[in-house]
């Protein structure tokens, strides 16, 4: 049986994590190749590195991040952040990335999607959804797409961006409700049920975890096949030993293999 | 003793040569692993390892490309016995034929054709993307010493596509996603996984090594 992924994600600045990740051991908390192997040995299913690297000089620095990570990490591993043409993608995938992940050019140029997909194949073309809630109190739920870290509104439905986007070949959602995200009162799961009835591809849920009864509701109550988080992995909350027994205990298959 | 990874631009090979490299420093062998884009090398070589990620007919053309490399591996596997991996689509063009973007020829050294997954349970999506575990058929000495069953090691999967085997003895090993999907074939001295040893931490370095033992 598949068993549903936990994938913690890594916001990399300049080659470096950003947020303070409290792990033990860790001879540099700031190197995320360090990091990669902790989560690596500590079992997580999947990697997710988002680059927040602002300056175009700095931007080949994260080539060399998902390089050392790759050589040293048996595990997926995806990266998003920045991407803008199709030779973005083909320098992270040669890099070692095994999946890349599309925000902002997803919606002003769709095409990338369509060319990217084609060239590269579906299975290593994610299309990360930031979406917020645009309906008031009482009306039909509806959400909308927003870009650039969220400060863009597009006006673009969530559920027909989703159609559109796996239609042109992308091969998995990143969902991340930007109404949840940071909060940790749990993932917007009416949002994340829609996007996943809506396409035949896997959602991965993100944006709102803060227990480990969310990361149980991510997968059971929408249909999502990975949950993504950052905070209660990284400032050491959780382990995801501890993630992935609370939800095989509750009823969510989980990959625990030993020694993993 | 070396070990070649066909490189025909089918995306990054780098973990999968680590993969090899670190599977060979624990069974403590002397062997080389490296990437090639040289039939000569594949000549020269004593296993062959066969990657492939996308399209059936993207990756066919990709080694069709690369002049002498299709004959090389043809006479590397058939005339000269040397063992073979292949891995994802690179385990599915030792089918017959793809039916991936129409009907594509393989190989061949596997009866059987490479068709979409349609599993029994339509809310099951498209790709199997993800960690599951394998139901063993047949033994086989790649899997010597792997724990396999729902209790057993997971492996990593990204596929739309599964090769089903005329011979039931090919088939070593499925996977449960709406029903039995084909995860190891083997024949003689030829083996291919649809999922990924080199993203399959444990299991997948565990298996690599026992290739590398393998007729040596």
């Amino acid at each position: 049986m598949l068993k549903a992924r936990v994938i913690p994600c890594l916001d990399v600045k300049d080659g470096r994590v950003v947020k303070g990740i409290n792990f033990v051991d860790l001879r540099d908390a700031g190197d995320p190749v360090e990091i990669a192997k902790a989560y690596d040995a500590a079992g997580a299913d999947e990697l997710c590195f988002l680059d927040i690297t602002a300056s175009h000089e700095k931007r080949g620095i994260i080539l060399d991040v998902v390089r050392h990570t790759a050589e040293q990490c048996f595990m997926p591993l995806t990266v998003g952040g920045g991407v803008k043409e199709v030779e973005d993608i083909r320098q992270l995938l040669l890099a070692g990335a095994d999946k890349v992940s599309i925000n902002t050019a997803a919606v002003n140029n769709p095409e990338l999607i369509e060319q990217a997909a084609k060239r590269f194949g579906s299975q290593c073309i994610v299309v990360a959804i930031d979406a917020k809630q645009v309906s008031a109190e009482g009306e039909p739920l509806k959400w909308e797409i927003f870009t650039h870290g969220g400060r863009t509104h597009t006006g673009i439905d969530a559920i027909e961006f989703a159609k559109k986007v796996v239609a042109l070949g992308a091969g998995e959602i990143l969902l991340t409700s930007m109404d949840r995200d940071g909060t940790g009162i749990g993932f917007n799961i009416e949002l994340t049920r829609a996007i996943c009835d809506a396409v035949n591809v896997p959602v991965i849920a993100s944006g709102g975890v803060g227990t480990l009864d969310h990361m149980v509701d991510g997968i059971k109550l929408t249909g999502a096949t990975a949950v993504l988080a950052a905070s209660i992995f990284h400032f050491g909350t959780f382990t995801i030993a501890e993630t992935k027994a609370h939800m095989a205990a509750n009823g969510v298959p989980v990959r625990q293999d030993p020694g993993n | 003793m070396k070990t070649v990874i066909i490189d025909y631009g089918s995306g990054n090979l780098r973990s999968a040569q680590k993969a090899f490299e670190r599977a060979a420093a624990s069974a403590q062998m002397a062997m080389s692993v490296s990437l090639t884009s040289d039939p000569d090398e594949v000549d020269q070589a004593d296993k062959i390892v066969l990657p492939g990620v996308g399209a059936y007919r993207d990756c066919r053309d990709g080694i069709r490309r690369l002049d002498g490399m299709w004959e090389a591996i043809e006479k590397a596997v058939i005339a000269d016995y040397k063992p073979f991996f292949g891995i994802c689509v690179g385990m599915q063009l030792m089918a017959d034929v793809g039916l991936e973007h129409g009907s594509t020829d393989g190989f061949g050294w596997i009866k059987g054709r490479v068709e979409k997954m349609q599993p029994q349970d339509t809310s099951l999506k498209i790709p199997q993307m993800g960690w599951n575990t394998l139901d063993l058929h047949h033994n086989h000495p790649v899997m010597a010493n792997i724990k396999t069953g729902p209790e057993g090691l997971h492996a990593y999967f990204v596929h739309s596509y599964q090769l089903v085997p005329e011979d039931d003895a090919d088939l070593i090993a499925t996977t449960d996603y709406g029903g039995p999907v084909t995860a190891i074939v083997a024949t003689d001295n030829l083996v291919g996984t649809q999922f990924h040893p080199e993203k399959s931490q444990k299991l997948g370095l565990a298996m690599i090594e026992n290739f590398l033992k393998w007729k040596c």
